[in-house]
């Protein structure tokens, strides 16, 4: 034991919304010494982000911690403070940084409002001392120019430089202890890791504490010391991360460890040799830019010129952070995006030629989309979403078409009992399912798989993932798989093309892209992902 | 900046000629010929060509266009032809009496209703929520005239306090003119507080579950600051659009007030031309109160970057 109390300690930590409805969060212990890192892991629901927000006393309102829990904050205790006292410790003590860089600053307020309002409000200090410390610690943080940068407003900022800049103005108070709630989920894979490097830099050099809330593994592995894994509002583990994550005794721990991507044995498949079903050539796309008044913005392009072959059957990842166009060569390809130059093929023909036969082929191609909460039409039932493709096929009754639907849906892994729900009523596992199932009920011979699971939790990833591949290997379609998740590219890709700035700069087999990366963003990007075996290394066989 | 200004001033001139045609178009589409209306019944054969001409009504339509807004652009709207008074003065003289009116009483319904929604968003679901959106949702179903006709009841009537009939200008006497005043603004006030309240209070809402509002409390900030200085200005940015509607449509439709409380407005004088088929003024009112709602959204349009600055972007 030590005689000096730690930063934080949390005791006996229940959360419920009222008296009689259950806890969200339920007996949660833990400690946080000086300086170190906590990470509260788990899936969406599990409780780990109102256990944070309990410490700062910021639960959404019917949730309040019962009588009994306990929060100190170096031996004081944080609950039986009055609101006032609270408002004080908010902030100067305890700073915390939030997930969505795009709303998590006030898009009202200029940058330099935003950064001196905390310190005016804790400290006394002249304008001019507010002025020179904020842009110290900008300087710190390495934004150019940081003058300019007071004077601009969020919107003028991409989401990894806002994150950064919340960093900064919640760094610049010198909090004891620094709560980051999922503060790179949303952020590319480059930047997250800069922004995750610069929060450690940070709080390494104040000494400050941190609770970091993430639900990837990945993350917590490369980062925090000790971890804490949440199910259901309960604690199912805690401890070093090192053994935690290594040799989980919990089974959802397990479950969760099962649930990271990982490279199917025996190499990639090879399939160089297969004939090719979808043939992209000095593809060029141009978005046309904005609409204003009597004159357009020049167009914007997303894609260079990219040379691509997709063979049949054969799972092609398209791998590159937003904006690289990854996208749009997806939607290109289906016709959602007509290119500005170039040509694609299917089995020799030319799709950008309007046609009886490009309209056959076209039904022949689909797509799913990375974001099942908005890509289902949210007032029709889920067997009409499904069953939607085939009314073009004018043979088949309304009988044929149930049959078909029920088919499909059993494939999937739908319950028959949900066809007449509506989306909302579905979990969001439950609903890619169903996008799945649209994509596939007329047995297409190519899907476009865009970002198909990172909207979903770890062990609903997982599923998908197999999902996929299971449904490929049955009806043999060919599937090109944009996505920026590394992890999930290993499990599923047999080739990989990398993306940057609008051009291939790299592609080749699974097992060549991983293993011998030739290009320089390439291993920049895998040197990025937070892969958990390559943390631990050898410890994880 | 000065683009935004720009491009937005530019865009509100092909509003006004389409505006305008379609008030020229209206004009020629009402069945009657304002010549043979003017002489009445009693009118020689010969006069009516004559009068025609003149009025020139005998040229192609393109060209009666062009003559008229031509006449437009230079002030020039014409004589009434019931009094043979020039119409843009008078217009000029009636639209100060409904603006007086309507620019109080959308004042007064801002300064109590944002308030108010905001307050009824932070207790949400509270007693003092349920009561200001009761409130609100009542007052939004009352028809204005019925409430006016209701005020004049209890409170000209029964009650004596204030006049029934008739109209003061504040400028000729301040305390009358007041007086006057009280129960067209009451009404109007009343009937729109309740739209803004409800707009005020579903945005503040929206608002106060982004992530900045909790970034706010997470700096220590006290639930005051939080409120008027993060929420209210994004909260009141939809709302603003909102006012902004109320008040060109009150500019518009004040008719039905003016009517209930005999008050001499632009209103009156469009609806007293209608009945009188005094041509020119009905047109000159129409296009007066079309300008004026472009006028008044494009106002609202050019201070929104105020409160929102993504939008020049």
């Amino acid at each position: 034991m030590n005689a000096q109390p730690p930063l934080l300690s949390v005791r006996n930590l229940t959360v419920r919304p009222g008296r009689t409805l259950p806890p969200v969060v339920r007996d949660l212990s833990f400690d946080i010494a000086p300086g170190e890192m906590l990470a509260l892991v788990g899936e969406s629901g599990s409780g780990k982000t109102m256990a944070a927000r309990s410490v700062l006393r910021l639960l959404p309102a019917p949730l309040m911690p019962v009588e009994g829990s306990s929060i100190r904050l170096k031996g004081s205790e944080l609950l039986t403070l009055s609101d006032h006292e609270m408002c004080k410790v908010r902030g100067a003590r305890i700073g915390m940084v939030f997930q969505e860089p795009m709303v998590s600053l006030n898009p009202a307020m200029q940058i330099g409002k935003q950064m001196a309002e905390a310190l005016r409000l804790h400290h006394r200090l002249s304008d001019a001392e507010i002025r020179d410390r904020s842009l110290a610690m900008l300087e710190r943080i390495r934004i150019k120019d940081p003058a300019k940068c007071l004077a601009a407003w969020p919107h003028e900022f991409s989401g990894g430089m806002r994150q950064r800049i919340m960093l900064a103005s919640v760094m610049l108070l010198k909090p004891e202890l620094l709560i980051a709630d999922e503060p790179t989920t949303a952020l590319d894979t480059l930047v997250q890791r800069d922004v995750l490097d610069l929060m450690v830099e940070l709080t390494q050099e104040q000494g400050t504490g941190v609770l970091l809330i993430s639900h990837d593994l990945g993350m917590v592995a490369k980062y925090a010391p000790s971890v804490v894994v949440m199910q259901s509002g309960i604690a199912v583990e805690q401890g070093r991360s090192a053994k935690v994550l290594t040799a989980p005794a919990h089974p959802y721990t397990k479950s969760l460890i099962d649930a990271l991507p990982r490279r199917a044995e025996g190499g990639s498949r090879d399939t160089t040799a297969r004939p090719a079903l979808i043939e992209v050539q000095g593809v060029v796309i141009d978005y046309p830019g904005r609409e204003r008044f009597l004159r357009r913005d020049p167009p914007k392009r997303a894609v260079h010129g990219v040379d691509l072959t997709i063979g049949s059957g054969e799972t092609l990842a398209l791998v590159g952070a937003s904006g690289s166009g990854k996208t749009t060569i997806g939607r290109a390809i289906v016709g959602l995006v007509r290119p500005s130059a170039g040509a694609i093929r299917y089995q020799g023909h030319d799709l950008l030629q309007a046609g009886p036969e490009t309209a056959r082929l076209r039904a022949r191609m689909q797509i799913v989309f990375q974001d099942p909460y908005s890509s289902l039409d949210p007032r029709q039932r889920i067997e009409k979403v499904v069953a939607e493709p085939l009314l073009l096929d004018k043979a088949m009754t309304a009988a044929d078409r149930r049959d078909r639907v029920r088919a499909v849906f059993e494939e999937v892994g739908l319950p028959w009992a949900l066809a007449d729900r509506l989306p909302h009523q579905l979990s969001g596992g439950q609903r890619q399912r169903v996008a799945i199932a649209r994509a596939i009920v007329r047995n297409p011979a190519f899907v476009v798989a865009d970002e198909p699971v990172s909207a979903l939790d770890m062990t609903v990833q997982k599923q998908i993932l197999r999902l996929i591949r299971a449904l490929q290997d049955k009806h043999g379609f060919a599937c090109l798989f944009v996505s920026h998740d590394l992890g999930a590219v290993e499990q599923v890709a047999d080739r990989v093309a990398v993306m940057e700035n609008g051009l291939i700069v790299e592609m080749g087999t699974r097992d060549e892209i991983f293993d011998t990366p030739q290009h320089d963003y390439t291993r920049r990007l895998l040197d990025a992902a937070m892969l958990i075996d390559r943390s631990f290394g050898a410890v994880m066989a | 900046m000065l683009r935004f200004l720009l491009t937005r001033i530019l865009s509100a001139i092909p509003t006004m000629l389409i505006v305008t045609m379609a008030i020229f178009a209206l004009m020629r589409i009402i069945p009657g010929d304002p010549a043979a209306l003017m002489l009445g019944d009693m009118a020689q054969p010969g006069q009516l060509e004559e009068l025609r001409a003149r009025m020139g009504l005998d040229k192609p339509l393109p060209v009666q266009f062009a003559t008229w807004l031509g006449n437009v652009l230079t002030g020039d709207f014409g004589k009434s032809t019931a009094t043979g008074e020039a119409v843009l003065p008078l217009i000029f003289e009636r639209f100060s009496v409904s603006a007086t009116v309507v620019l109080v009483a959308v004042l007064f319904a801002s300064l109590i209703a944002v308030p108010a929604g905001m307050i009824a968003a932070w207790r949400q679901n509270r007693l003092s929520d349920v009561m200001i959106v009761g409130t609100a949702t009542l007052f939004l179903s009352i028809p204005s005239f019925w409430l006016g006709l209701m005020l004049l009841t209890i409170f000209g009537l029964w009650l004596g306090w204030l006049p029934v009939v008739g109209y003061v200008s504040v400028a000729d006497n301040l305390g009358d003119g007041l007086l006057y005043l009280i129960m067209p603004v009451m009404t109007l006030v009343m009937v729109e507080a309740g739209a803004i309240t409800r707009m005020a209070r579903a945005s503040t809402i929206e608002v106060a579950r982004l992530e900045y509002i909790t970034h706010a409390r997470a700096k220590g900030l006290s639930e005051r600051a939080v409120m008027w200085r993060h929420a209210f200005r994004n909260a009141f940015a939809p709302t603003w659009t909102l006012i902004g509607l109320i008040l060109g449509s009150l500019l518009a439709n004040i008719a039905v007030t003016e009517t209930v409380f005999t008050i001499p407005g632009l209103g009156r004088m469009l609806i007293d031309g209608i009945f009188a088929r005094d041509y020119p003024v009905v047109q000159g009112c129409m296009l007066f109160i079309a300008f004026l709602y472009v006028a008044v959204n494009l106002l609202v349009d050019l201070i929104y970057p105020l409160l929102d600055p993504r939008v020049t972007a």
